[in-house]
């Protein structure tokens, strides 16, 4: 039932953010369709580093492959459809398609060779990826190069909003149907012990490269929703700090809930925004600095951040109220 | 032939130099099984204290002369030696307050603390010294020694093999003769063990990140010298690449590390010598995912099949 209950607080959710989005002044909706783009990063990072108990530190690199590559249909080859008002929406599901796919096939390049070994090379290994798609992302003079890729084409019709929030709680409902059948639970016994996982039968590499690659077309498709939202790109908004930011998000959500995932998004999308008069006092941008300290203390005196491993839909709202006095 | 020769000096003292931070990793994976990933901005860091002391010390500045200590050679001694030491209480620190307390914790929370730390010694770098890189200073000068042909030995580059050469001499013979490094060696093999045998783990495990940072100070000092730039991200892209050297020989083995990076030293120079010199930093990665899909235990490591 609780399966059903979260579905149905997913769908909502999408619709009344979508809905509330198209009221709010420019500046709020904006923030709300950048918090939408860091939720759909911050669930698909916590399929492999919080359900499946790897280290991924390459986000922003999967974001990259996505996003130019729906910059670069989007201009080049479909530029016709988004010159129409209704071909443009199929132009949009075709990019996001191309750039998920794309990204997806990044990962499983990236992934096979680090995951079919135990311990922490993933980590090293993304951290590399990332880096090298950046400089060859700033090499490419196709692309822009370091001037960066002007002139995507914007959501045709505004319609940013419910693409952004309608492909979230997708991906959200995608993760609690997986969460809830026997690829879900391979998933968990790796993370638990994988020496165990391995023992009662679970391909223990199929189901991590599985994930990972999973994670980098969620990851892909948010770069696409990220180019059709700011119409411009630049190697620089896809660094190791963009990662580091995604990986922030999922270990103070609490790694392996997605609920918390998505809180988490939401309060470091908005965070820095609140944050600003304190740069301009300082004239630094402490941010960075918050950010690792948040990680190292989050990592000694509350591991389990914002929500543990529960689910919102798994708090029992009522009894909580009850307690209450 | 002369140019073969001339990029063979500077690839073995590159590569001297990656074996010397490489070192520091697999020090620290042989004992905790963690890939310390603030091992390169403890390098960093070190890197800065060598600055700092230079500049107290009044080296380098003053035109022809090498300062208050008269002697070049004094002076790059006493610059290495403060900032070993300043290495070894950092990275003794950083053991102590963040990944101490972690020691039962399951290993993916040591490793995000380990990334964690590693941030923060760069941001905090970035907001104390600013992010404008400063010039080391120019603690002795680059007189040719020897000659062969047109390729030269110069006395920069007898500097660093040196010093490398007699730190790694030094640490062999300390992990493989002394009392602490037989302690240290029984650690790595099991804690539970060793601590039976009234062996005091935690005070081992950290003179380990002590030694190890030391060695990474030791390198900060040589490639200051050879590469005279420091900033508060200079230790990413050696720290990395030290990594993959380790990886290379196998991590966890110490001779390993050396020929690892030794390696990596000398390939890079070759690559970036013989007209790939844009792909100098990726070849390292390269390198990586070949071993980690042919040979993931590296060239001298042993599969090392899993309890339970």
């Amino acid at each position: 039932m609780t399966n059903a209950r979260a579905l149905l607080v997913i769908a909502l959710c999408a619709l009344g953010a979508a809905a509330v989005s198209a009221l709010l002044p420019e500046y709020y909706a904006g923030i709300l369709l950048a918090i939408g783009i860091n939720a759909l990063l911050a669930v698909s990072l916590n399929l492999v580093n919080g359900i499946t108990g790897q280290f991924s530190l390459g986000h922003a690199g999967f974001m990259a492959v996505g996003a130019y590559t729906a910059a670069y249909l989007s201009a080049g080859p479909l530029a016709g459809l988004f010159a129409h008002p209704a071909l443009g929406q199929l132009g949009v599901a075709l990019c996001l398609l191309a750039a998920a796919l794309l990204a997806g096939v990044a990962g499983w390049l990236v992934g096979l060779p680090s995951l079919r070994l135990r311990g922490d090379y993933l980590a090293i290994v993304t951290l590399g990826f990332g880096e090298i798609i950046r400089v060859a992302l700033l090499n490419s003079d196709s692309l822009g190069g370091a001037r960066g890729f002007i002139g995507v084409p914007g959501f045709p019709g505004g319609a940013g909003a419910p693409w952004v929030f309608g492909l979230l709680g997708l991906s959200l409902a995608a993760c609690v149907r997986v969460m809830g059948s026997s690829h879900g639970r391979a998933l968990l016994s790796i993370r638990e012990d994988e020496i165990a996982a391995e023992a009662l039968g679970v391909d223990t590499t199929r189901y991590k490269v599985g994930a990972f690659v999973a994670s980098a077309a969620g990851a892909g498709a948010a770069g696409a929703l990220f180019a059709f939202t700011y119409s411009f790109l630049h190697p620089s908004s896809f660094n190791f700090m963009k990662s580091v930011e995604i990986v922030v998000m999922v270990v103070l959500g609490g790694m392996g809930s997605m609920s918390g995932a998505l809180l988490a998004a939401a309060l470091l999308t908005v965070l820095p925004e609140g944050l600003r008069p304190l740069k301009e006092l300082t004239g630094v941008d402490l941010r960075m600095v918050i950010y690792s300290l948040a990680l190292v203390l989050l990592m000694l005196y509350r591991p389990g951040g914002l929500m543990g491993r529960k689910e919102l839909w798994h708090l029992n709202w009522r009894r909580s109220k009850a307690v209450q006095p | 032939m002369e140019a073969f020769l001339q990029n063979l000096i500077t690839g073995l003292s590159l590569g001297s130099i990656y074996a010397l931070i490489a070192l520091g990793y697999t020090l620290v994976y042989g004992i905790l099984r963690l890939i310390n990933f603030a091992h390169g901005d403890l390098f960093m860091l070190a890197a800065y204290a060598a600055l700092g002391t230079a500049t107290l010390l009044g080296l380098g500045t003053l035109p022809a002369t090498a300062g208050l200590l008269g002697h070049a050679w004094a002076g790059f001694a006493v610059v290495l030696l403060v900032s070993m030491l300043a290495a070894a209480a950092a990275g003794w620190l950083v053991e102590r307050l963040a990944y101490r307390p972690l020691r039962k914790a399951p290993r993916l929370n040591l490793l995000i603390t380990a990334v964690g730390v590693s941030l923060l010694l760069e941001n905090g770098a970035q907001a104390l010294f600013t992010a404008n890189p400063r010039r080391f200073p120019d603690l002795m000068a680059d007189t040719p020694l020897l000659q062969i042909g047109r390729a030269q030995v110069g006395s920069l580059d007898l500097a660093v093999l040196a010093t490398a050469l007699v730190l790694l001499l030094g640490l062999e013979l300390w992990v493989h003769h002394s009392r602490q490094g037989r302690a240290m060696r029984a650690v790595s093999h099991s804690h539970e063990t060793a601590a039976l045998l009234g062996i005091p783990v935690d005070r081992v495990i950290a003179l380990t990140f002590a030694v190890g940072s030391a060695l990474a100070a030791a390198a900060a000092v040589l490639y200051g010298v050879k590469y005279p730039k420091v900033d508060p991200l200079m230790g990413v892209l050696p720290g990395l690449k030290a990594f993959v050297a380790a990886v290379i020989g196998g991590i966890g083995n110490l001779r390993g590390a050396v020929v690892g990076g030794l390696i990596l030293g000398l390939a890079e120079t070759f690559v970036s010598a013989y007209g790939a010199s844009t792909w100098r930093d990726a070849l390292a990665f390269g390198l990586l995912i070949a071993i980690l899909l042919f040979k993931p235990s590296g060239l001298f490591g042993h599969y090392e099949p899993e309890k339970v």
